[in-house]
C-alpha cells in the first residue's frame, strides 16, 4: 500500500478540535480551539469587509461598496418578504447570521481551514438561539394567541385533532431541522471532498494503470468543490430565510 | 440533547470518537459562538448597518431631490415654450392686423383713384361726344347744302331752273326719306 500518513486521508480527521489555548472559566473548559480561531477569522473578515466597503460612504459607490450594499439589499429584501415591515426590527440580527454562517462556510472551502459550520454544537446552538427568540418575540407580540400557531383558523372541528399535533411536532422539529440542515450540509460536503480527493491520490499511488480512474475521481473532486461552493453560499441563504419564515410566525401568528 | 447524548455515547464507545459529537469541545464551542457571535451582531448592528442605511437613504433622498430639480426644470421649460407659443402667436395677429389694415389702406387709396381717373375719363368722353356729335352735326348741314348744290346744277344741266327755297325743300324729304 501506499505510504500516505493517515491524517491526510482519513476524512473525519478535518473535523477534529484541537486546543491552541488551554483557558478554564471556573470549571468549564473554555479553551480557544482552532474552531474558534476559525470562528474569529470570520468574525474579523465580515467587520472587515464591511467596514472597509463602507468606510467612505460615497453616494456613488466603488466596487467594493456596491457589494456591500448589494449584500445589504439582499438581506433587507430577504427579511421584507418573508416577515414584512415589522420584521425588518430583526434585520440587523438576519444580516449577521447570515454573513456569520456565509463566511464560516466559505473559510471551510479553503483547505487545510477549519469549517466552524461542520460542527452540530455551533449550528445547533445558532437554531435554538433563533427558536427561542421567535418564541419571546411570539409570546410578547400576541401573548397567548401565539398558541393560535398551532390551530390554523379554517379548518373543520374534526380536523384540528389531527392537525394540532401536526402543527406541534412541526413545530419542535424546527430547531432540530434547522440546526442539522446546515450541519449535515456542510459535513457530508467536506467528507466528501476529502475522499474524492484522498481517493484521487490513493489511486495515484497504486500504480500507472489506475490513473485514467484517478482522473475520474479528480474531475469528480473538481465538481463537487464546485457544488460545495454553492451549497455553502446556499446554506447560508436557508437558514437565514428559514429565521425569517419563523420570525413572521412570531409577528403574524394570528394571520393564519 | 438527544444529539448531546448521541454524542457522549460516541465519545465513551470508540476510541477515536467523531469530532462533531465529542463533548470536550462543546462548551468552549458554545462560548466563544456566543462571544464572537454577540461581537458580530454589535459591530454590525452599532457601526456598520447604521452607516450604510445612511448612505443608501442619502443617495436615495439625492436621488429624489435631483428629480424633483428636474422636473421643476422641465416645468420652467414647457411654460417658456407656452409662453413663447403665446408670444409668437400675439405677434403674428399684429402681423396680419397691419398687413390687413395696409391691405385697405391701399385698396381704399386705389378706389379712389380709380373713380377720379374714371371721372375725368368719363369728363373727357363726353367731351369728345360734344364735338363728334356738333362735328356730325355740322357733317350733316353741309351734306344737305351739297346736296342742294348738286341737285341745282344736275337740273341746271338740264335747263330747268328751280329756287333754292324748292330745291332745299326737295332734298330734306329725299333726305328723310334715305
Amino acid at each position: 500500500m501506499n505510504q500516505m500518513p493517515a491524517i491526510a486521508l482519513d476524512p473525519i480527521h478535518q473535523f477534529e478540535v484541537t486546543k491552541w489555548l488551554d483557558l478554564r472559566l471556573g470549571n468549564i473548559d473554555i479553551s480557544f480551539t482552532n474552531a474558534s480561531g476559525f470562528m474569529l477569522l470570520g468574525v474579523v473578515l465580515v467587520i472587515g469587509f464591511f467596514s472597509m466597503a463602507t468606510r467612505k460612504g460615497e453616494l456613488v459607490p466603488s466596487r467594493l461598496q456596491s457589494v456591500a450594499e448589494m449584500g445589504y439589499g439582499f438581506i433587507a429584501d430577504m427579511v421584507r418578504g418573508a416577515a414584512g415591515e415589522e420584521g425588518l426590527k430583526f434585520f440587523p440580527f438576519v444580516f449577521t447570521l447570515f454573513f456569520f454562517i456565509f463566511f464560516a462556510n466559505m473559510i471551510g472551502m479553503v483547505p487545510y481551514a477549519f469549517t466552524t459550520t461542520s460542527h452540530i454544537i455551533v449550528t445547533g446552538a445558532l437554531a435554538m438561539f433563533v427558536i427561542l427568540m421567535v418564541i419571546v418575540v411570539g409570546l410578547m407580540k400576541n401573548g397567548l394567541g401565539f398558541f393560535k400557531l398551532f390551530a390554523p383558523s379554517g379548518a373543520p372541528l374534526p380536523i384540528y385533532i389531527i392537525l394540532t399535533p401536526i402543527e406541534i411536532i412541526s413545530f419542535l422539529a424546527r430547531p432540530l431541522t434547522l440546526g442539522l440542515r446546515l450541519f449535515a450540509n456542510m459535513l457530508a460536503g467536506h467528507i466528501m471532498l476529502k475522499l474524492f480527493a484522498g481517493f484521487t491520490v490513493m489511486l495515484i499511488g497504486a500504480g500507472a494503470i489506475y490513473v485514467p480512474v484517478a482522473a475520474l475521481a479528480f474531475a469528480m473532486g473538481v465538481a463537487l468543490n464546485a457544488l460545495e461552493f454553492l451549497v455553502a453560499g446556499l446554506q447560508a441563504y436557508v437558514f437565514a430565510i428559514l429565521t425569517c419564515v419563523y420570525l413572521n410566525d412570531a409577528l403574524h401568528a394570528d394571520a393564519h | 440533547m438527544i444529539l448531546a447524548f448521541l454524542a457522549e455515547t460516541a465519545g465513551h464507545g470508540a476510541e477515536a470518537a467523531f469530532p462533531p459529537f465529542e463533548t470536550w469541545h462543546m462548551p468552549s464551542q458554545l462560548f466563544w459562538l456566543a462571544v464572537l457571535f454577540t461581537a458580530l451582531y454589535l459591530a454590525l448592528s452599532r457601526f456598520i448597518l447604521p452607516k450604510m442605511s445612511d448612505t443608501i437613504e442619502k443617495r436615495a433622498n439625492r436621488v429624489a431631490s435631483d428629480l424633483d430639480e428636474a422636473a421643476r426644470l422641465n416645468n420652467q421649460a414647457v411654460e417658456a415654450q407656452k409662453s413663447l407659443e403665446l408670444r409668437l402667436a400675439q405677434a403674428r395677429g399684429k402681423a396680419r392686423d397691419t398687413a390687413e389694415k395696409a391691405r385697405e389702406k391701399t385698396e381704399a387709396e386705389l378706389a379712389t383713384e380709380t373713380a377720379r381717373v374714371d371721372a375725368d375719363l368719363a369728363k373727357k368722353l363726353e367731351a369728345a361726344d360734344a364735338r363728334i356729335s356738333k362735328l356730325r352735326a355740322d357733317a350733316m348741314a353741309n351734306v344737305e347744302q351739297i346736296a342742294v348744290d348738286t341737285a341745282d346744277a344736275m337740273i341746271a344741266r338740264f335747263g330747268v331752273k328751280a329756287s333754292p327755297a324748292d330745291l332745299k325743300k326737295a332734298v330734306s324729304a329725299a333726305l328723310e326719306q334715305a
